[in-house]
């Protein structure tokens, strides 16, 4: 047991290799999952843009952050996925069955789960450099910012841990992302929740993505962040926690 | 290696699923360095002895030793000195047949796993394929590039479950090479089949396993004996395994 523990990370590493792996050979995945996010960025910034009140004159950069938490809610289903057919496949018996801690296989999805979402969210904020989103935000606010997504991509993962593993088909394993996907739209992501009638502004001011949401806002353009951080950190970690004592739980009662 | 030291001992094992008892009651022993069949029709209960022993699943009562290591008290161990190929196709359909091994062999912590995946894709055959994805393999390659996984660092006992179902002809022939191959140097195999002519061919002890039970075990020649050779004098002909099969098989259901 002694040497299992030694190993740990260095057979995460092999994990993780091989999913990047996957995800290097699929781009349409990095695509797909981009695509929608960009398409949503160019119908809102140049459709619905003009007709939207912000308390920012750049509406690029009020919508990116919500744009940015659409593409990791989509990009999370294809962890779910790729957990799914590992199990479909017998692999997962394979590596079960050798000696190396079984968590090293879900800690393999996981972190290749934070590396994919990673290469959609600078692939995202090219785009909307392009489209003139600016920031004047320090280095020391980016990595907050990094760390917030990270936080939320991690809350999500284990969630779809959760789906990949106990779904019984492959659209069951992504279906649970919609409602993850949809929630930024009741949230200030896109308008500010000023313009919501009580019931509907009520849910979207209560939220985890509302928070997530302006504390991503404020720091991009150096703001202070105030209580929301705390807000949003707490919903992330919370989240991240119950979904990983689920997550593990269906991992034990699999394997 | 002594001839008679013991690979694997079982005994009592018990295994329901819910409440229906897949298996009630199994005792054997596999002599280290020898090949063991285990014959059972569909639903047997042969996967299900293959999981128990390869610690994929927990048995309800009974107990086992592998390489003299206690499955339910240290599984690590077990995994340790065993591989397994299971029923069905172990392999990373996405990755290369070489990726495939040089990846279990990172996971079996050997020091040179490149020349390892070299020297098993010529052992079987698959140096041709080797830079070609999974994916695109026949059957038969397919097959023997899980053959292959499971010799990654040379394990002392490989369990094979039913490794030639599914396979042409000549693809089963070249299974068994494999097979007698690994026996020759000092390997003990433990295979599962519903082929009765397989454990003739390839078997040293034979147990066939129905409803559940051991209802037969011992050499080709023991389990020969069993037969009443009595009606079949004149005729001048050995009884084939298929017909003791159907005979005890026949002779429980009376009981
Ligand atoms: N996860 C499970 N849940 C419920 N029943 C199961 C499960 N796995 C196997 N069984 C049942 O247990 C019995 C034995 O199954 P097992 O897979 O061990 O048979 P087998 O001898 O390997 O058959 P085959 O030759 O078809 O592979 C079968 O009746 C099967 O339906
Ligand atoms: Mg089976």
């Amino acid at each position: 047991m002694e040497t299992i523990k030694n190993y740990f990370f260095r057979d995460m590493g092999v994990m993780l290799g091989r999913s990047m792996r996957h995800i290097l050979r699929s781009m349409d995945t990095i695509i797909t999952v981009t695509i929608t996010p960009i398409a949503m960025m160019l119908l809102f910034v140049y459709v619905f843009g003009g007709a939207i009140q912000t308390d920012m004159d750049n509406y690029v950069n009020y919508l990116l952050p919500g744009i940015l938490l659409i593409a990791i809610a989509t990009g999370i289903s294809y962890t779910a996925y790729r957990l799914f057919i590992d199990m479909q496949q017998g692999i997962l018996e394979r590596f079960h069955s050798m000696p190396i801690a079984r968590s090293t296989v879900l800690w393999g999805h996981v972190l290749t789960s934070l590396v994919s979402n990673a290469i959609s969210v600078v692939v995202i904020i090219l785009v909307a450099l392009i489209m003139g989103f600016r920031s004047s935000a320090d280095i020391l606010s980016w990595v907050a910012v990094a760390g917030i997504l990270a936080l939320f991509t991690l809350a999500l993962t284990w969630i779809a841990v959760i789906a990949g593993l106990s779904a019984k088909s492959v659209d069951g394993a992504s279906a649970f992302s919609y409602p993850i996907i949809f929630l930024p739209f009741i949230s200030s992501a896109f308008v500010p929740t000023e313009s919501m009638p009580a019931p509907v502004r009520a849910f979207a001011e209560n939220q985890p993505v509302t928070s997530i949401v302006e504390t991503i806002r404020a720091l991009l353009s150096n703001q202070p962040v105030g209580n929301e951080i705390w807000v949003a950190l707490a919903w992330c970690i919370g989240i991240m926690l119950v979904a990983y004592i689920f997550a593990m739980r269906a991992y034990k009662k699999r394997g | 290696m002594l001839q008679n030291e013991i690979a694997i001992s079982v005994q009592g094992l018990k295994k329901s699923y819910k409440n229906i008892p897949v298996l009630t009651g199994v005792d054997f022993q596999v002599k280290a360095g020898s090949i063991f069949a285990l014959l059972g029709s569909n639903g047997a209960g042969k996967t299900t002895i293959v999981k128990i022993l390869t610690t994929l699943l927990k048995q309800d009562e009974g107990s086992a030793f592998v390489n003299n290591f206690d499955i339910a008290s240290n599984p690590g161990n077990v995994r340790q000195s065993i591989s397994l190929t299971g029923q069905f196709a172990a392999v990373d359909e996405v990755l290369t047949g070489r990726e495939n091994l040089v990846m279990i062999a990172k996971l079996r912590h050997l020091s040179n796993p490149h020349q390892v995946a070299d020297d098993l894709l010529k052992r079987l055959g698959l140096t041709d394929a080797a830079d070609r994805r999974a994916s695109t393999y026949s059957g038969g390659m397919r097959r023997r590039l899980d053959i292959a996984m499971s010799l990654v660092g040379k394990p002392q006992l490989i369990f094979l479950d039913e490794p030639t179902t599914g396979l042409d002809p000549e693809a089963r022939i070249e299974v068994w090479k494999i097979v007698k191959e690994l026996a020759g140097n000092g390997t003990t195999v433990f295979l599962t089949t519903q082929y009765l002519e397989e454990a003739e061919q390839l078997a040293d002890r034979i147990a066939i396993v129905h409803k559940g039970r051991i209802i037969v075990s011992g050499t080709l020649a023991e389990l020969k004996k069993l037969f009443p050779p009595a009606k079949v004098e004149y005729i001048e002909k050995q009884p084939t395994l298929e017909e003791i099969f159907l005979a005890i098989i026949g002779k429980k259901e009376e009981n």
